[in-house]
C-alpha cells in the first residue's frame, strides 16, 4: 500500500490571457480557470501507483475558493479525497506562504508515502513548489522526473539533466516532481463526471491548519505585471503557392537575409 | 548583511558574483561565494569579486551525481552561520531544485529564473520573471529578507578579472545526514549537434507537419537557408521525431536568429516566449487565424507541402 497525494495546482489558464490594449496589462479578470497542465500527469502516475500497489489517491489543492469546481476533474480522473485549502486573501499569497500551507495539510493527512507534483505550474512555470515542500517536509526528493518506478518500500526515479540521463532511488516518505513526457492523463467518462459533482472536498484553512496568520505574511510582493506586445509587420501573402513563394522569397530578399553562409 | 552565491557552473558563478558585489555595499556586508567541489578552479572567484570561497567536504558529497538534499543542507547551514539577506543561486535545473529546498528549509521568500536583479539604496530588492507562459513579466519585491534567487546564465555581465590574486580557498567540512536518495545510474545521453541558441537561421516545425519521414522537407528548407532545425514541444516531447535540443520555447531552447521561420506551427505563447526576440519572423501555415501570424513580419497562408517545395524552387532560380 502506498499512500499517495497530488499537490494540484489551479490557475488561469495562460492560453487564454489577452493584453488591455492601453495600458498593455494582462487582463486576468474573467480569464478561465484550468488545472495546470503537468498535475494532470501527476494525478494519472498517483492512479497508476494505486492500481500497481495500492493505497489511497487524495489530491490537495491551495487556491481561491473558486479553484473548487476545477478540483473536481481531478476527482473524475480517480482521486478518493479532495481537499482545498483556502484563503480570503489568497491571490496575496506568495510561495512561502503557500508551502506553509500545503506543507501543513500534508502532514495533518496524516501517514502519506508519496508525494507527486508537476514539475511546473502554467502561469508561474517556477518548478519551485515540488523542492520547497520536500525542503519543508524533511522528506527526500527528485524533480523532473520522466519514469517513475515505485514499489512497497519506495521508488526508482529516471530523469534527464542536461546531457545525462539519471537515476535515483528513493525511501518512503518521498516527493516527486514529473515532466509531460511521463504519461498520457485520462480523459474521465461521464458517469466519473457526474461522479464527481456529487463528492465532498474537504474545505482548510490556516486555523484548521495551524498556521499562524504571521506565518501567511508575504516574504514576495508582486510590485507590476507588464504584458510583453508583440509588434511585428504581420505581412501575409494568401496567394496559390507559387505565387505566394515568389512574393515571400522576394522579401526576404528585400531584407537582405538570403545572403548565404551568414551561419 | 552578507550575500551568498553558488553556482555548479562556473562561468554562472562568476555572473552572479557581479551582482553580489553590487549589492554587498549596500547591504554592508560580505560576499561568500560557495563552490562546487567538482569545478576546476574556485580560487577564481576572488579575481570575480567574492570575499570568501569555500569548498565543502563531507564523505557524503562523494559519488557521481550531486545530491540537491546535500548542496541545500551546505547553503542551509551556511545561511545558519552567516545569515546572508541574498541567497543567489545558478538558474539551472539542478540550481533551481537546491534552491527551492532551501528555501523551504528557511521558510523564506524565492524567486526562479529572475531575469533582473536590482536593490536600491534603500535595500528593497525587486527581481523581474517571466510568468503566465510567457505573456508577461512580473515585478516582484522581497518584503522579507534574506530571499534566495535563482538567475539564468548570461543575464549579469561579469567583472573584469582582477589582477589581485585575493585570498586562500576555505575547505570546510559539513556534518551531513547521510542522504536518503541514492544514485543508481547515470548514462549519458544521445545528443544532436545542434546549436540553436547561437543560430542565424532557423526554421522550425510543428505539428502541421503530418509524418516524421516528412522532416525531411523542413531539415531542405533549412539547409537551404544556411539554418538549423528547430521544433515545437509536441514535436521532440510527445512525438519524439526529434532530439530535445530542436525544441524552441518556454520549457525549451531560446533563440534570437536573424531569421526564424515556423512551419506548421500554431503560435501558442510558450512557443512565441523562446522566439520572439528573432529579428525577423515567417510563417506558414494553412490556418489564416493562427496566432503565428500575429507574431510574424511575413506570412504565407497555405499548405506547407505545397508551399515549402514552392520556396525550394524560388531560392534554387534566384540563386
Ligand atoms: C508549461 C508549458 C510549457 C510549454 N513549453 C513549450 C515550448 O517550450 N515550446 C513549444 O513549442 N511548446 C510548448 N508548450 C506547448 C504549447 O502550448 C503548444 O501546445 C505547442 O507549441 C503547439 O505545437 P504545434 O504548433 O506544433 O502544434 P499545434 O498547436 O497542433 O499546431 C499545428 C499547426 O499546424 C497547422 N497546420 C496543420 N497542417 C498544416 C499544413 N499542411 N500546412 C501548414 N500548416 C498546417 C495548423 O493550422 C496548426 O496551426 C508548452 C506548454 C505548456 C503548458
Ligand atoms: N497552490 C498550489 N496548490 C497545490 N499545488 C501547487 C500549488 N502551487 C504549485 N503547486 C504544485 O507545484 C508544482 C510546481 O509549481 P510551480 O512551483 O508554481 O512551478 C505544480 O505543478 C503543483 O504540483
Amino acid at each position: 500500500m502506498v499512500e499517495t497525494v497530488v499537490v494540484a495546482k489551479v490557475t488561469v489558464d495562460v492560453q487564454a490571457v489577452k493584453m488591455d490594449a492601453d495600458t498593455s496589462e494582462p487582463i486576468l479578470k474573467g480569464v478561465p480557470l484550468k488545472v495546470s497542465d503537468f498535475d494532470k500527469n501527476a494525478m494519472e502516475e498517483a492512479l497508476r501507483t494505486k492500481a500497481k500497489l495500492g493505497g489511497k489517491v487524495r489530491v490537495v489543492t491551495a487556491g481561491p475558493p473558486e479553484a473548487r469546481d476545477k478540483l473536481r476533474e481531478l476527482i473524475a480522473m480517480g482521486a478518493e479525497e479532495a481537499y482545498l485549502v483556502t484563503d480570503a486573501r489568497f491571490s496575496e499569497l506568495d510561495y512561502a506562504a503557500v508551502g506553509k500551507l500545503l506543507a501543513a495539510a500534508i502532514r495533518k493527512l496524516g501517514k502519506i508515502d508519496l508525494v507527486l507534483a508537476g514539475e511546473a505550474s502554467i502561469d508561474q512555470y517556477s518548478g519551485q513548489m515540488g523542492p520547497r515542500l520536500a525542503g519543508a517536509l524533511g522528506v527526500p526528493s527528485v524533480s523532473y522526473v520522466r519514469k517513475l518506478t515505485p514499489d512497497k518500500e519506495g521508488l526508482v526515479a529516471e530523469r534527464e539533466m542536461g546531457d545525462l540521463v539519471e537515476e535515483y532511488r528513493l525511501p518512503y516518505p518521498a516527493l516527486v516532481t514529473l515532466t509531460k513526457e511521463i504519461n498520457e492523463p485520462r480523459l474521465p467518462n461521464m458517469m466519473q463526471i457526474i461522479g464527481a459533482s456529487k463528492k465532498p472536498i474537504t474545505e482548510w484553512r490556516a486555523d484548521t491548519l495551524g498556521v499562524a496568520p504571521a506565518e501567511l505574511e508575504p516574504a514576495v510582493r508582486l510590485a507590476g505585471l507588464r504584458g510583453i506586445v508583440m509588434k511585428r509587420r504581420n505581412v501575409l501573402f494568401a496567394d496559390e503557392p507559387p505565387e505566394a513563394a515568389r512574393k515571400l522569397v522576394e522579401a526576404l530578399r528585400g531584407e537582405g537575409v538570403l545572403g548565404g553562409g551568414q551561419k | 548583511m552578507t550575500v551568498l552565491v553558488f553556482s555548479e557552473q562556473v562561468p554562472t558563478g562568476n555572473e552572479l558574483l557581479a551582482k553580489a558585489r553590487e549589492m554587498a555595499p549596500v547591504l554592508g556586508g560580505q560576499v561568500i561565494a560557495l563552490a562546487y567541489p567538482g569545478s576546476p578552479g574556485p580560487e577564481g572567484f576572488y579575481k570575480r569579486g567574492a570575499d570568501r570561497v569555500i569548498v565543502p567536504e563531507s564523505p557524503h558529497l562523494a559519488g557521481d551525481v550531486p545530491l540537491a538534499e546535500n548542496y541545500s543542507a551546505i547553503l542551509h547551514q551556511l545561511c545558519e552561520e552567516h545569515k546572508p539577506s541574498v541567497v543567489l543561486v545558478g538558474s539551472t535545473r539542478w540550481g533551481k531544485e537546491v534552491a527551492a529546498r532551501l528555501a523551504g528549509l528557511l521558510g523564506c521568500g524565492c524567486a526562479l529564473d529572475c531575469t533582473s536583479v536590482s536593490l536600491d539604496a534603500g535595500k528593497t530588492l525587486t527581481v523581474e520573471r517571466l510568468v503566465l507562459g510567457g505573456n508577461a513579466m512580473s515585478s516582484e519585491q522581497m518584503a522579507k529578507l534574506p530571499a534566495v534567487l535563482t538567475v539564468p546564465a548570461k543575464v549579469i555581465p561579469c567583472l573584469p578579472e582582477a589582477a589581485s590574486p585575493g585570498g586562500q580557498v576555505e575547505r570546510k567540512s559539513f556534518e551531513l545526514a547521510p542522504p536518503r536518495a541514492a544514485s543508481l545510474k547515470v548514462t549519458p545521453r544521445e545528443v544532436s549537434g545542434v546549436k540553436l541558441d547561437t543560430a542565424q537561421v532557423v526554421v522550425s516545425m510543428g505539428r502541421g507537419v503530418k509524418a516524421k519521414e516528412d522532416i525531411r522537407i523542413i531539415s531542405e528548407l533549412a539547409r537551404a537557408l544556411n539554418g538549423e532545425l528547430g521544433c515545437t514541444r509536441p514535436i521532440a516531447a510527445d512525438l519524439k521525431w526529434l532530439p530535445k535540443e530542436h525544441w524552441v520555447g518556454l520549457s525549451g531552447t531560446k533563440v534570437k536568429p536573424r531569421v526564424y521561420v515556423a512551419v506548421g506551427i500554431s503560435g501558442q505563447i510558450q512557443h512565441i516566449a523562446g522566439m520572439r526576440d528573432s529579428a525577423l519572423i515567417v510563417a506558414i501555415n494553412k490556418d489564416k487565424d493562427a496566432p503565428i501570424f500575429k507574431a510574424a513580419d511575413f506570412g504565407i497562408i497555405g499548405d506547407l507541402y505545397k508551399v515549402v517545395p514552392e520556396i525550394m524552387n524560388q531560392l534554387k532560380t534566384c540563386k
